[in-house]
């Protein structure tokens, strides 16, 4: 694939050219970047470790919302750019729920169960809209040209939004604060708040049990099989529109989670239209990994999730860019336009030319 | 009563008319083959008997119920498993698990039974259970396609072009076994453009031409028959 100076050899084109010198500029602003800060040293090696683990943080909570668009591309061949709607949905939400725990003493008090409690009430809100989304909105559609669906799913994100905000209203709600989440663990200079750890094995758990899903269970085997064949899953009598309904009501119990999680990892923030953005990078993320690959999407948004950490700090501050921390929308789409243009298969995925697109 | 009764079946793919009124019946044991030139019907013929088209005009009975476009996937359940053309195995799952995906419908003890039952067919498949399908021969993707159609315990078998692509050493092979499971009591349609290995096994045939029946008998008059020589057997 990485035919460096084919343009030498072969016929001249300008866009292998073109190509060819971005990649040597990133190359090259990256090295510069990267060497100014670190020879600068302003940034000590604990710190470096703490932007790692939060941007650990932050990717899990990526991934979990990737692995929603990642699930239904897999089966469908279909982008569900409502997926951060389905996200808010739940967040939103909880928050009410959320807030009664917290006046009632019962967040405090249990908090572990009351977290789960939260976790699942979010899951099942989202789990319910992407539901509701996929009969109403995507099914009617299924087999029409690719263009239908996506634009739709655009109407059906302005939908969402907008219905939020006409039940919740449009201004701002905060998470309540959980005690037992307020704290750090210190190891040695290294400072790790306990919320990120809560964020980081919660998602993980949550990661798992899809996998096992997936893997293991039966109906997960029949997502496996519908993604790869729907007619021949239909000869094994499998029941092509349970699957898919299936399929989008677990991508959206992951994100309603992930609403959940956000929240008590970013208490601020919460509004009708909290998913735009996020919805937005878990796409990258999973296009990242590699659409249409489970462990892409993990391992996509994880990486997206450091990558927005660190490399603002290390490679846009050496650039002498000003407020770098405040640019880390722009890394993570620059990752998108990159990977697009690079390796648009993803990290994880197969070439798309071969059998899905 | 025959098990399956198909009669004056019109299928179309959007304005083209595939099956012009095609009817016959297969009885409960046998072997039927239907044969014919590339574009005849054939595999049409399987795809609206399993479900997966719907007839425009005319029935489909089996079993005495009429299941003229019923959904494919309700099918399995009834009984009728078809193995596709070019066996449309999944690649990405393990030979175990696309085995199960054949049981799916499934929920009695029998399943370890008859998994057991397909490994005494087919030992090749229990030495690669934990392989994915997609690594393995087209040889062995059709063992895994017969055998995965025979897990959801069918009593109406439909083949389509199970010799497709393969070695001929195989294609022997792929036939004693259909032999096998007829033996076993399961009633088998089979869609072969090999006539001659195809008529050796069955009990009668049919010759279809241009989405119509054009011969139909007891497969070794068919294979007497000048015509059904000529055309389809290369015998001059």
């Amino acid at each position: 694939m990485l035919h460096m100076f084919k343009w030498k050899t072969d016929e001249f084109s300008w866009v292998d050219f073109t190509i060819d010198v971005l990649r040597i500029l990133i190359v090259l602003a990256i090295v510069v970047g990267s060497w100014n800060t670190l020879s600068e040293g302003r940034i000590s090696f604990a710190q470096w470790v703490n932007l790692f683990i939060a941007g650990l943080s932050q990717g899990s909570i990526y991934a979990l919302i990737a692995l929603g668009y990642t699930l239904v591309y897999g089966i469908l061949l279909m982008i569900n750019f409502a997926h951060g709607e389905v996200f808010m949905a739940g967040a939103f939400s909880t928050v009410f729920l959320a807030e009664a725990l917290n006046r009632t003493g019962f967040l405090n008090q249990s908090p572990v169960l009351a977290i789960l409690l939260m976790i699942l009430f979010a899951g099942l809100v989202s789990m319910t809209v992407a539901i509701l989304l996929e009969r109403i909105a995507y099914r009617p559609l299924r087999g029409s040209p690719r263009l239908v669906p996506l634009i739709t799913a655009i109407g059906a994100s302005f939908f969402l939004q907008y219905t939020f905000r006409g039940l919740y209203g449009s201004g701002f709600k905060a998470y309540p604060q959980v005690k037992i989440l307020q704290g750090a663990l210190q190891i040695g200079s290294i400072n790790i708040p306990t919320v990120q750890i809560f964020v980081f094995v919660s998602a993980l758990v949550l990661m798992f049990g899809l996998y096992w899903l997936v893997e293991r269970s039966r109906i997960g085997k029949a997502m496996r099989a519908v993604s790869e064949n729907k007619e021949v899953a239909r000869l094994m009598g499998i029941d092509i529109d349970w699957v898919i309904l299936f399929t989008f009501g677990v991508g959206g119990f992951l994100a309603g989670s992930a609403g959940v999680i956000n929240g008590m990892f970013r208490p601020q923030g919460v509004n009708f239209f909290m998913g735009f953005i996020p919805g937005i990078k878990a796409f990258t993320a999973a296009v990242l990994g590699g659409i249409g690959n489970i462990p892409g999407a993990m391992l996509g948004g994880l990486f997206l999730g450091v990558i927005e950490a660190i490399g603002p700090n290390l490679v846009l501050a050496g650039l002498g860019i000003p407020g770098a921390n405040q640019l880390k929308d722009v890394i993570a789409f620059t990752m998108l336009v990159l990977v697009l243009i690079f390796r648009p298969q993803g990290i994880l995925g197969e070439r798309l030319s071969e059998k899905k697109a | 009563m025959a098990l399956l009764e198909v009669k004056e079946i019109h299928t179309y793919y959007g304005n083209i008319h595939a099956l012009k009124g095609i009817s016959f019946e297969v009885d409960s044991g046998e072997i039927i083959a239907l044969i014919g030139a590339n574009g005849a019907g054939k595999t049409t013929t399987l795809r609206t008997i399993s479900g997966l088209m719907e007839p425009r005009d005319g029935t489909v009975h089996y079993d005495g119920d009429d299941i003229s476009g019923a959904r494919a996937d309700l099918l399995v359940s009834k009984g009728i498993s078809m193995v596709p053309e070019g066996r449309g195995v999944f690649a990405k799952l393990t030979v175990e698990e696309n085995l199960d995906m054949g049981a799916y419908t499934r929920r009695d003890k029998g399943i370890k039974d008859d998994l057991d039952r397909v490994f005494e067919l087919f030992p090749r498949l229990e030495e690669r259970k934990k392989q994915f399908a997609g690594t393995m021969s087209g040889g062995e993707q059709q063992m895994l396609a017969i055998a995965r159609a025979l897990m959801s315990n069918p009593r109406l078998l439909l083949l389509d072009e199970p010799s497709m692509g393969l070695a001929p050493v195989l294609v022997d092979g792929v036939f004693d076994t259909v032999q096998r499971i007829k033996n076993e009591g399961v009633t088998i349609l089979l869609v072969e453009q090999n006539a001659h290995m195809a008529l050796q096994i069955a009990d009668r045939g049919y010759v279809l031409q241009s989405g119509e029946v054009a011969l139909s008998d007891t497969a070794a008059n068919l294979q007497q028959n000048e015509t059904v020589q000529k055309t389809y057997l290369g015998i001059d």
